[in-house]
């Protein structure tokens, strides 16, 4: 069972990494549309997000990678803390089709 | 009012936040209760609150990632999630999916594509809907039959039980899966999610409102895991398509993140829902977005046949989708208000006692 998950996990990987190659190499010539942010309208944080997405996508996308799953666990242990504090019991359920 | 919008700094457009919070609590609502990101539900509504429709899929499917995480991980705290089982169908559904995307660009160049993939979209929610509500016959008939013979149904029996046939197939390995109660052979769940994965890299959708069905009639998932699980796909894909649109520049990260302030809680709820409707309660509702969805196509479809009325059916099909989601939300929220309730109350009455 071991071996048959790690060449599981061995194939998942190779997949990730090959197959979105694959995946651009047979698709059809893409319009190469580059969308620029207008900075002048923008200042502080805003500004400095806009300035990050015209200097590197890859920088502005490794920053959405981390930024979402942090966001969302935050506020969604604040619903959950909300929720235990009020009584529902977070920690059981019962299986049941009917 | 100006406080009421924000701009996007990379769109450059103004868009009415509180908007954005309120769709992502609908979109997150149902998502956590029927265990999918719910893309046709979120253009629509981007849509309609001005947003510009180049970033409209990057921003939905980054929300997406947030919200099936947390999503996920509070179905895994139930025992809603086979992880082994998950980690298995990504095999399936990658490979599918790359598969899927292909055959578009193949049927691309004989044309009609378009075409093709609505009605294939059309008649693959008509089987859904089919599936589900035959099968929810089925096992009422079921009741029925056990109750004349003076007994009781199992607890955990179903309608239609395809999956046993399946589960029949004893080419190795075979896995049990513990938290599905499930043990098959390991291509069972590879075979399926690659054909979910052929049928959503085709329609260019991420597949959660089929694999849900699949996993529950093709794998044999009860209900709750089989919404567990398929959220677990959610996130991962969710993720990795998180990282390309941005890297490809579709993204309006400050949407998203407005959105996802509402997605995760919502989610939340949607999920914790689940503790309180019974599994035939989840299928029958999931049913009824199927069929909504199909709705919605048809009306697209109409606008496309008859041109002079296409702006009467396109805002009737966002009509359509945005009361759908109106109402399910409302719904799974109601529902979950009064199930904590009657939880709540059990609970004080066991401690005065």
């Amino acid at each position: 069972m071991r071996k048959m998950l790690s060449n599981l996990f061995a194939w998942i990987g190779m997949a990730v990494l090959l197959l979105p190659a694959l995946a651009q190499a047979a698709g059809p010539a893409a319009a190469n549309i580059v969308i620029v942010a207008d900075t002048r309208k923008t200042t502080g944080l805003l500004g400095w997000w806009a300035n990050l997405y015209n200097e590197s996508h890859l920088y502005f996308a490794l920053l959405t990678v981390v930024l979402i799953p942090i966001i969302g666990v935050i506020f969604g242990t604040l619903a959950d803390l909300i929720m235990s504090r009020i009584g529902i019991d977070l920690k059981s359920r019962e299986l049941a089709e009917h | 009012m100006d406080w009421l919008y924000v701009l996007m700094p990379i769109a450059g457009v103004k868009i009415f936040w509180p908007g954005l919070i309120i769709l992502g609590i609908g979109v997150g609502v149902i998502g956590g209760f029927f265990g999918m990101g719910g893309a046709w539900m979120v253009t629509p509504g981007l849509n309609i609150l001005g947003f510009p429709m180049a970033f409209a899929i990057g921003t939905d499917i980054a929300h997406m990632a947030g919200k099936s995480l947390i999503a996920t991980m509070r179905h895994g705290k139930f025992g809603n999630v086979d992880y082994r089982l998950g980690l298995i169908m990504l095999v399936g559904t990658v490979v599918g999916f790359e598969l899927g995307a292909q055959m578009v660009m193949w049927l691309e160049r004989l044309g009609s594509v378009e075409k093709f993939v609505r009605y294939l979209y059309l008649f693959l929610l008509a089987f859904i809907a089919w599936m589900v509500f035959s099968d929810v016959a089925k096992r009422k008939s079921k009741e029925r039959a056990a109750k004349a013979a003076g007994q009781e149904v199992d607890k955990l029996a179903t309608g239609i039980e395809w999956h046993k046939t399946f589960h029949r197939i004893k080419i190795p390995p075979m896995v049990h899966f513990k938290e599905a109660g499930v043990y098959c052979s390991a291509w069972l769940p590879i075979f399926v999610s690659f054909l979910t994965g052929l049928l959503a890299g085709v329609l260019g959708i991420g597949g959660g409102l089929i694999r849900m069905p699949a996993l529950i009639y093709f794998i044999g998932c009860p209900t709750h895991v089989a919404v567990g699980t398929d959220l677990f796909e959610v996130m991962i894909s969710g993720l990795y398509g998180a990282g390309t649109y941005t890297y490809k520049g579709r993204t309006e990260l400050v949407a998203a993140i407005i959105m996802l302030v509402g997605a995760s809680m919502g989610a939340q709820i949607g999920t914790v829902a689940t503790k309180y409707i019974k599994g035939y309660g989840i299928r029958i509702a999931f049913g009824l977005a199927v069929i909504g969805c199909a709705l919605s196509i048809i009306l697209k479809l109409l606008g496309k046949a008859y041109p002079g009325w296409s702006a009467f059916f396109d805002n009737s099909s966002t009509a359509l989708i945005l009361g759908l989601v109106s109402i399910m939300s409302l719904y799974i929220i109601v529902k979950m208000v009064e199930g904590a309730k009657k939880e709540i109350a059990a609970k004080k009455a066991r401690s005065a006692a």
